[in-house]
This record gives structure tokens, sequence and C-alpha cells, in this order.
């Protein structure tokens, strides 16, 4: 072909630019997993709370309105486990201190162990949910048949946008060996 | 012959025209003649050709679709099957049918619209095509596999494509791969033939609309191929290796897959639209015989829509649960779109007004565009509502709507291009009654298929179900008249083309009167090779925007 000797110059400078800005655009996508991390953290956009205990907000209670805050749970897929919430709705005033009960239950004759992992709804809640205490935290084991009553001790922080009246609190129960057979848990 | 080979060899690349046309004669011949091609015009007709199969495949799988919902209850497939052909369906019209027409397309045209011998890089481009045949038939090969093909969506949302996928999820991702390397190899390719080998004296803003909308998509391929890349890479992870990017049990977020995948998704359905603004944008000028109304504006208006695209991604999923502030940011950005969107369309009107309109088949498919997509935006507008999205979420509403701007949207300017270039490709006109019993078939067989949808939507019908209420029977049973109806058409278009390989009406240089551009100062068929020594272009006679 009769290109010239500068279009290929020009072809060549394109080529590389266009490679770079590719090059960018696989940096900035693998980039994107830890930047909506933090974002989900900072505004609660996926309804995920802290992993670990937090410290009581020492904001002063509001007794002049009530949150609802309600429990629910759900059996994840191929853990033989039951998980009750033994206190379904429980209404506080934003600052007090509450707690609620659950009971777990191996319903096979197996020792298995599994984690119930938290979701807010609204998501915008989520970051004025404060857990002091939860099972949450870590994974539980139980003997096959047995059954235990965890604690959840919370706290919903005053700075609760007011139009939110109701939390909902779900715990969906996952088996911890085939997560930590892939690999563990990404906190 | 021997010493004649031997020569080629030894001097393969002297650059003369007469060494080029005897350099022909050396090349393999057959099977490997396709095969080794690196001439813009093969490789394109390659393209096109392989998204026609494409085509009959996608549709066959959108046939099997609508004879299970031609009546409630199941009759032909198991629901299995049927996710698997809606999935199927979509991944194979996307990536397999529209956006490698437009490559064919862009193949052939582009170099002869700015006057370049033959794209940038020749050899890249071979590459970039044999990698498709290759991505699909290891897509299609999963429908054979223990368990079934994919039979997600063509969204592929996790978890359903990560924990509940079937095994051959693996080599639906090594599909989607090589297609998207095949696109990124693609899009460099074209924006270097672009940015480096204009005829001298051509700006950019001298380029015809087809060319600029073909150099921003490419843009937009560079920029949001990699982010489907990392998706897929993200979920072959999770699935094989045991990562938490999507599976909430390991900590991760479903919700993350979505905002990914619809990051990447936003600007792919304006990947399959850009390059159809581009040929409406040509071929309603050449038949109303009129210059194109508000050049730069186009220009800019298409540059606009890019950008948008980035920033809208979220109105895909208004109902996962996001901030009042997300929401209505979304739902606001979104609406900007239909500015314009609406630049455009006001423009190919005012081209039209006053213009000495005639309407041959190419103009048909062109004025068919811009009426049903302007409906199939129309709907977009409503979707974009976020109240009303609330209503209309994963219904029928939204498949009538995508399909409006997918089908006598993308594929109507595609075969609208097709019968406007065929000439220049076949050295002959297509039969101009076959394309009218072409276009009209299809305009009625596509409003049959998808204008019901909308009703049978705004009643509550969900997609993706082989079964449904019995309220929906009389919508669907129409749907489906019309989906068989299309469906057969196309192969009108078979017969218009084979017709016009074979013989038919000789074609002049300039095939239609009103035409303008340099593809039309080469003969009809236009030789292999052309535009060996750069065309003369002098702007104030020769640019689409001159004044």
């Amino acid at each position: 072909m009769s290109k010239s000797q500068s279009s290929d110059e020009g072809v060549k400078r394109t080529v590389r630019t266009t490679v770079w800005a590719l090059l960018g655009m696989v940096l900035f996508t693998i980039a994107l997993v830890p930047l909506y991390d933090v974002f989900c953290e900072v505004t609660g956009l996926n309804g995920k709370t802290a992993t670990s205990a937090q410290v009581m907000s020492a904001q002063e209670r509001d007794d002049t309105r009530w949150v609802r805050v309600q429990l629910v749970t759900r059996s994840g897929t191929g853990l033989p486990w039951r998980l009750e919430a033994l206190d379904q709705v429980i209404a506080v005033h934003p600052g007090e201190i509450a707690q609620a009960r659950f009971r777990f239950t191996n319903t096979s004759d197996v020792r298995s162990s599994g984690r119930a992992v938290p979701s807010v709804s609204p998501s915008q809640g989520a970051r004025h949910f404060r857990k002091m205490e939860c099972f949450c935290f870590q994974e539980q084991w139980l003997e096959g048949g047995e059954s235990i009553e965890l604690p959840l001790v919370f706290q919903v922080d005053p700075a609760l946008p007011a139009d939110i009246q109701t939390l909902t609190l779900a715990y969906t129960l996952y088996p911890m060996s085939e997560v930590v057979a892939q690999g563990g848990y990404r906190e | 012959m021997a010493s004649e080979s031997t020569h080629a060899v030894l001097q393969p690349n002297v650059g003369t025209a007469e060494q080029h046309g005897h350099h022909s004669a050396q090349m393999p011949t057959g099977i490997m003649r396709w095969v080794l091609t690196t001439n813009h015009k093969e490789i394109g007709s390659l393209y096109l050709l392989f998204s026609l199969l494409m085509l009959f495949v996608g549709g066959t799988m959108a046939l099997v679709i609508r004879a299970e919902l031609f009546q409630p209850g199941l009759q032909y497939v198991q629901p299995e099957f049927f996710n698997q052909m809606t999935t199927m369906h979509g991944l194979i019209m996307v990536f397999g049918a529209i956006m490698p027409a437009f490559v064919g397309l862009a193949n052939w045209m582009i170099p002869m619209q700015i006057g370049a011998p033959d794209m940038a890089l020749p050899r890249l481009n071979n590459f970039s095509f044999w990698l498709l045949p290759v991505a699909f038939g290891i897509l299609l090969s999963t429908l054979l596999m223990e368990g079934g093909g994919p039979n997600f969506g063509w969204t592929f949302y996790a978890p359903l494509s990560t924990t509940y996928a079937p095994p051959s999820t693996s080599f639906f991702i090594m599909s989607i791969h090589l297609a998207g390397i095949s696109s990124i190899l693609g899009a460099i390719n074209i924006i270097a033939t672009i940015l480096n080998l204009r005829t001298p004296g051509m700006r950019l803003m001298d380029m015809s609309l087809f060319v600029w909308t073909w150099l921003i998509t490419a843009f937009l391929l560079i920029a949001v191929m990699p982010v489907l890349a990392g998706v897929v890479t993200m979920m072959l992870l999770d699935i094989n290796f045991g990562t938490s990017f999507f599976d909430a049990a390991g900590g991760g977020d479903p919700v993350l897959f979505q905002h990914l995948f619809w990051f990447f998704g936003h600007p792919e359905v304006y990947i399959m639209i850009l390059p159809a603004f581009g040929i409406v944008s040509l071929i309603v000028p050449t038949f109303a015989r009129k210059r194109l109304f508000g050049y730069a504006s186009m220009v800019y208006a298409t540059a606009s829509i890019a950008l948008l695209s980035f920033v809208v991604w979220a109105h895909h999923m208004f109902t996962v649960g996001l901030p009042l502030t997300a929401e209505l940011f979304f739902m606001y950005s979104t609406m900007l779109i239909a500015v314009p969107t609406g630049v455009k369309v006001f423009n190919w009107i005012a081209t039209l007004f006053r213009g000495s309109i005639t309407f041959e088949v190419p103009m048909l498919f062109a004025l068919g565009f811009i009426v049903m997509f302007t409906i199939g935006g129309l709907s977009g507008v409503m979707l974009a509502i976020v109240p009303a999205d609330f209503q209309y979420h994963d219904t029928y509403f939204v498949v009538a709507h995508f399909h409006y701007v997918l089908v006598p949207g993308a594929l109507f300017a595609i075969l609208a291009g097709a019968y406007y270039w065929m000439p220049k490709w076949t050295g002959h006109y297509a039969d101009e009654t076959l394309g009218r019993w072409h276009f009209w078939l299809s305009v009625i067989g596509v409003n049959l298929t998808f204008f019901p949808m909308h009703f049978s939507g705004l009643a509550g019908m969900p997609r993706r179900i082989p079964d449904y209420a019995l309220q929906f029977a009389d919508f669907n049973m129409i749907s489906s008249i019309g989906g068989f109806l299309f469906g057969f058409s196309q192969l009108i278009f078979v017969w218009v083309l084979v017709k016009a390989i074979r013989g038919g009406e000789k074609a002049p240089a300039k095939a239609w009167e009103g035409a303008e551009g340099l593809e039309w100062t080469v003969p009809c068929p236009a030789p292999t090779h052309t535009f060996e020594t750069p065309p003369k272009f002098v702007p104030e006679v020769d640019s689409p925007s001159r004044h």
C-alpha cells in the first residue's frame, strides 16, 4: 500500500495512545471493586453494617420519636440449620441500647458451621444501626441437634434521618465450611 | 508460475498498483483466501455474512420463544430450555449480529469514505474477525453440554450466573472474552484508520456522519469493553477460584455485579445505535436530494449521547434499592439524553423538509427507522420515570422498548445501509420489487410482534417466562404471528442479496443520483484495491459540512 511514512508514524502513535487508554480502563475496572466497598461503607448504600463491634454513640437519647426495628431471618442454601428471631419487632428510641435474642438450631446430627450475614433496609439507615455485640461478627459452630440462643445488642443512632421510622434487619444464614474451603470471608 | 511466485515472495511489498494486481493473482485461492485475507472489503464481507448467519441463528431462537408463547401453558419446550433460548437469543443478537454487522459496514465503507487504501492495521483486522467464529462456536456449543447453555438472561446477573449457573458458564465467559477482544481490536483499528489515513485536505469536520459516529462508537468500545472483561473475569473467579466478589455468603455484594454490568451495558446500547444514526444521516440526504441539515449539531449530539451514556447506568436498576437522591439523579440524567437524540430526529426531518424525496428501498428502511426508533425512544423516556419504572421493570413493556430501538432501530439501519451500498459491493442494484416486499412485510411483522408487548407489559406480564396468565393470551398470539412473519420475511433479504451478487441492473459509480462521498467516485462493484493514491478532496466542494 502506498501509505506514507508520516501516516505510519501516526498509526503507531494512535495505537499506543489507545492501548494506554485501554489499560487505564482495565485498572479503573479493577479499582471499581474497592471503590464500591469504600463508597458503600461511607454511605451505607448496600445495607451492610459494620463487621466488628462498635462503640456506643454518645449522643443523647431522643425520646421524642420511636423507631420500629424488624428482625427477619432467612436460611441460605445448603445448611441444615434453623435461625429464629425470638423478638421479631422491637420499638426503640434513637440512642437507646436494646437487645434482641436469636435461636440457632442445628437440625442435622453432624457438627457444622455457619454465619449469619446481616443486611439493613432501607440502606440509608445501615450506617446508623450500631451493633455492640453480634453473633454475626464471627462464624458459629453447632453440634448435631444443638440449639443455642445468642443476643444482638444494638443502638439506633439519633442521627438517623427523621423520615425513617422502620428499620429492617435481615439475617441470612450461610454455610461457612464451603466459604472457608473457597477462600474465606471478604471483610 | 513457480518462478512468478518466488518473485512475489522475494519482493512482497513493491508498492505500485500494477504490482498489486499481479500480487493478488498470487493470493491463496479457495478457503485460504478468506482465512488469510487482509483486504478491508473482503473482511467487511466476512463480517457482514457472519452477522447475517448469526441473525438467523438468533432469530431461530426467537421463534422457539414465540412458538412457546403462542398459547398459555407449556407446549413445545421445557422452562429450562426456554431460559437458554432467551439468554442465547439476546447474546447472539447483541454480540453476534448487530455489533459485527456494524464492524463489517465500517470495514467496507470507512476506508472508501475517507479515501484510504485499506484499514490502518490489516492483519489485526483479519485476527479480530476470525476471533468471532471461535467465540460463537464456543457459545453455541454450550447448548449441547451437560446442564445446558447459559440460562440466566443476556444480562447474566449474579448470583444466577455464578452460584446457580450451569457448569458450562466458564465456556460462556471464554466466548464473551473472545468477542470482547475482537471488538477492542476492531475499535483500535477503526480509530487508527480514521485519525491517520484520511485523504489530504479532509478535516475531521469534513468526514461523513457514518465515519463520525463510528469514531465515537470506537472510543465507547475502548472505554467499556474492559469493564465487561473485568466483570466476567470476576464471575470466573467467583465460580472457580473461591473469591466472593458477588457472593453475599462470602461478604461480597450481588448488587456490585449490576453496577459493573450496566456501567458497561448502557454505553453498549449506544454502541449498537450510534453507527445506525450515521447510516441514516447519509441515506436521508441522498434520497431527499438535499444536504444534511445541521451537520455540526449532528456531530455534537452524537458526542453528547456518548458522554451521557456513562452517567445513566443505574436507570436499569431503579428497583434494586437505591437512595432517593441516586434515583433522581439517574432519572434526570437519562431524560437529558432525549435532548441530543431529539436534535438528531429534528435534523433528519428538517433534511426531508422541502426535499425532492423518492422512496427507493434504502430510503424506506431509513424512514422506517426514524419513525419506529422514535417510538422506542419515547417508551425509553417513560421507563426513565422512576415511579413508573417500578411498575414497568422486568415486564414486557421493557421488552417492547428495547426491541423497538434494536430491530426497527439498529437492524433497519443496517438493512438500509445494505440496500444503499449493495450496488457498490456487488455492482448491481438490489431488486427493487423484492426489496419493497421485504420492507413492508418487515414493518408489518415488527409492529405486530412488538407493539402488543407494550400492552401485555403494562398489564403486568413479566419477562423471561415460558408460561403466562390467561389474560395475556390474545396479545401473545398476535406477537407470535408477527414474529414468524418478521422472521420469514428476512429470507427475502437473502434472496435479494444472492440475486444482486449473481446479476441484475448494473450500477454506475455514483449509484444514487443524490449521493455524496468518496465511495461514489470508485466504480461499482468497487475493485479489490481502491484509493492507492489518495483522492483529491476539496472541502469547499466535497465536504458534507460546506456552506
